[in-house]
């Protein structure tokens, strides 16, 4: 290469026809096909990964098992049934948990990206900052329903009665919808946090109050005042509420459907712009 | 700040145009007012030792991060304000390999081509191509994370010439490789240069820089403290390295002791380099080399090779920062180089 104080003036090959507008913004169309190309990644991860549908697997069994032979016979007796009144009570409830469990591991698969070079090429390639955001949130919402379907068909074999077939898709709809709110949460943390680990302490940390402080698995009357201050604007308590009312009859549907609809704007106003934001940000 | 047409780039010239970049993080001065040219086609090496400022370079040319100060223009487009059309020209090979290692090679590829707005059977044929290319055709199936160092580089090099980039930016691209390997990837970069990509290529590694780059700028601290061509910075420090090589190997040791213990060697000391069996002196002048020479023959030493060398880049780099490059150094280089300039 000693020639090489001459410029070379053969210009480079020119690349093949690409898609993006003279300004290079990136129109709706490329957009999808970018997220549909980053989901098919996700989807060959759980391919090649089985393991990594545990959670959404055997979490709806093991809890459902759990809380309706543990719990079901004491908390119904006291409810004024037996355990079959708890399965009632319960199953709705557990939709409301399945959301923000499977919500969580968003997180710590989306912080794994940031310690592998691999976002950094997303980020350096002419694509959408929100497609690869957006790709793990489909994603995350399939195994939402897939969690949600196996939850349902144990509720069955434990003898929960479906009473209204349009409520329990209204159900699932709504669940679903606060999920993937509750995801941009986890965005965040993934995006923020040093590691996977503390993501997912962080996560827990958050979710436990919420899960239990709420009417998830219990009628919240017996819980002291304070408590149930907290619980009647918990999420957790409004998607539970409403997911029964929905799906069984003699609850009330409003007042959680509210609580829950409120929720799932609020932090999908406020959490997915900022998850974009420091998304693009992070150097 | 400014568009293309008040670009500072003489067309058709400079591939990458840089001027008084800087970037602070907190105290440290990453970048302190750098300015470069890469002209097209042409490989420009940027040499500096860990911490020099490389890396943010490339981030901030790969539009990663954004400079405090300083303009950058890439393949015509302002890295402030054309990131979209920017994108669209450069290839990023990072100094960790990123490509996702639960994917295969495959896999990869194809999922950046359509990334890249390719259709599907573009992105497949292309990304066979390029297994093709890089020798991984045997390995397109197999998950990435089963690639050894140098395939995954290989494969993480293919995957920034999905898009037929007009700058390739490779960050440190052998670092952390054995030798052998680190052939396979000069080789690659090689044919890359010679199908006329344009590269910036950062490295820490003298050899590298004299095997790839016809044009060379050495930073430190953030600040440029040398630029030329190759030959042209080599000649600046002058001096010559002269490479003894017994017949017998086993007086390596004795043969370096004695020359310092003539005192023919200077300020500088013989040093021993068992990998090649040879013995290393600068020499200041031809009276130098004759008197080492004819000492040697005098006291009996069987020679196989003598061969003189100009500086390497290591050398040169000493002389221009006054410290070590990279990181394992013998000592007496150092007063090797300080004799010598």
């Amino acid at each position: 290469m000693s020639t090489a104080t001459l410029p070379q003036q053969t210009p480079v090959e020119q690349p093949p026809l690409l898609n993006g507008e003279a300004d290079g913004r990136i129109g709706l169309r490329a957009n999808l096909r970018h997220t549909g190309a980053l989901i098919r990644r996700n989807l060959l991860w759980i391919k090649k990964d089985p393991e990594s549908m545990f959670d959404a697997l055997l979490m709806p069994v093991v809890f459902t098992l759990l809380f309706v032979y543990v719990f079901g016979g004491s908390i119904g007796k006291a409810m004024g049934g037996g355990q079959d009144a708890y399965v009632q009570y319960v199953i709705p409830g557990m939709l409301a948990m399945m959301s923000m469990s499977i919500a969580q591991a968003v997180g710590t698969g989306f912080n794994e990206d940031f310690h592998k070079g691999i976002m950094d090429r997303f980020r350096s390639l002419p694509i959408g900052r929100g497609s690869v955001l957006f790709a793990k949130i489909s994603v995350e919402i399939m195994r939402q329903l897939i969690a949600i379907a196996v939850l349902m068909l144990v509720a069955v074999l434990v003898g929960f009665d479906i009473e209204s077939w349009p409520g329990l898709f209204a159900a699932v709809g709504l669940s679903v919808l606060f999920g993937s709110a509750v995801m941009w949460i986890f965005l965040v943390l993934g995006v923020t946090l040093k590691s996977p680990q503390s993501v997912q302490a962080l996560g827990f940390l958050v979710m436990m109050p919420l899960q239990f402080g709420s009417s998830i698995f219990t009628p919240t009357q017996n819980m002291p005042g304070w408590l149930q201050n907290f619980t009647e604007y918990n999420p957790m308590s409004g998607l539970a509420d409403a997911a029964r009312g929905l799906m069984t009859t003699g609850h009330p549907v409003a007042h959680g459907l509210w609580v829950t609809l409120a929720w799932t704007v609020g932090l999908t106003v406020v959490m997915a712009p900022y998850a974009v934001y420091k998304f693009a940000k992070k150097s | 700040m400014t568009r293309s047409d008040k670009n500072p780039t003489p067309r058709g010239q400079s591939a990458v145009t840089v001027r008084g970049l800087v970037k602070h993080y907190g105290e440290t001065k990453a970048l302190d007012g750098v300015d470069l040219d890469v002209r097209e086609g042409t490989v420009l090496g940027v040499l500096g030792p860990n911490g020099a400022g490389k890396t943010t370079l490339v981030r901030i040319l790969s539009t990663l991060i954004q400079p405090d100060a300083g303009t950058a223009y890439v393949a015509g487009y302002d890295v402030l304000t054309q990131p979209r059309q920017l994108r669209r020209k450069i290839g990023l090979t990072g100094q960790y390999a990123s490509v996702d290692e639960k994917l295969s090679g495959f896999e990869n590829l194809y999922m950046i081509g359509r990334l890249l707005d390719l259709s599907k059977a573009d992105s497949k044929k292309r990304a066979n191509e390029l297994l093709e290319r890089f020798s991984l055709t045997e390995a397109a199936k197999r998950t990435a994370g089963t690639y050894s160092g140098g395939m995954r580089r290989r494969l993480d090099l293919a995957a920034s010439m999905i898009g037929r980039p007009a700058v390739l930016y490779l960050d440190e691209p052998t670092t952390g490789l054995d030798p052998r390997t680190r052939n396979e990837v000069w080789d690659e970069v090689k044919s890359m240069r010679d199908d006329g990509v344009t590269v910036l290529l950062t490295t820490q590694y003298m050899e590298e820089a004299e095997q790839l780059a016809s044009a060379l700028t050495v930073i430190d601290r953030g600040r440029i403290i040398a630029e030329g061509q190759i030959a042209e910075l080599k000649a600046k420090v002058g001096g010559r390295t002269l490479r003894i090589r017994p017949a017998d190997p086993l007086q390596l040791r004795t043969m370096a002791a004695d020359l310092d213990a003539s005192g023919l060697t200077g300020l500088a000391t013989a040093t021993v380099d068992t990998e090649t069996g040879t013995v290393i002196v600068p020499v200041q002048s031809d009276e130098q080399l004759t008197a080492i020479v004819g000492h040697l023959a005098a006291a009996g030493f069987a020679l196989a090779d003598i061969a003189t060398e100009l500086p390497s880049l290591d050398e040169v780099f000493l002389s221009l920062t006054g410290q070590k490059a990279s990181a394992p150094q013998d000592a007496p280089a150092r007063e090797l180089e300080e004799a010598a300039v």
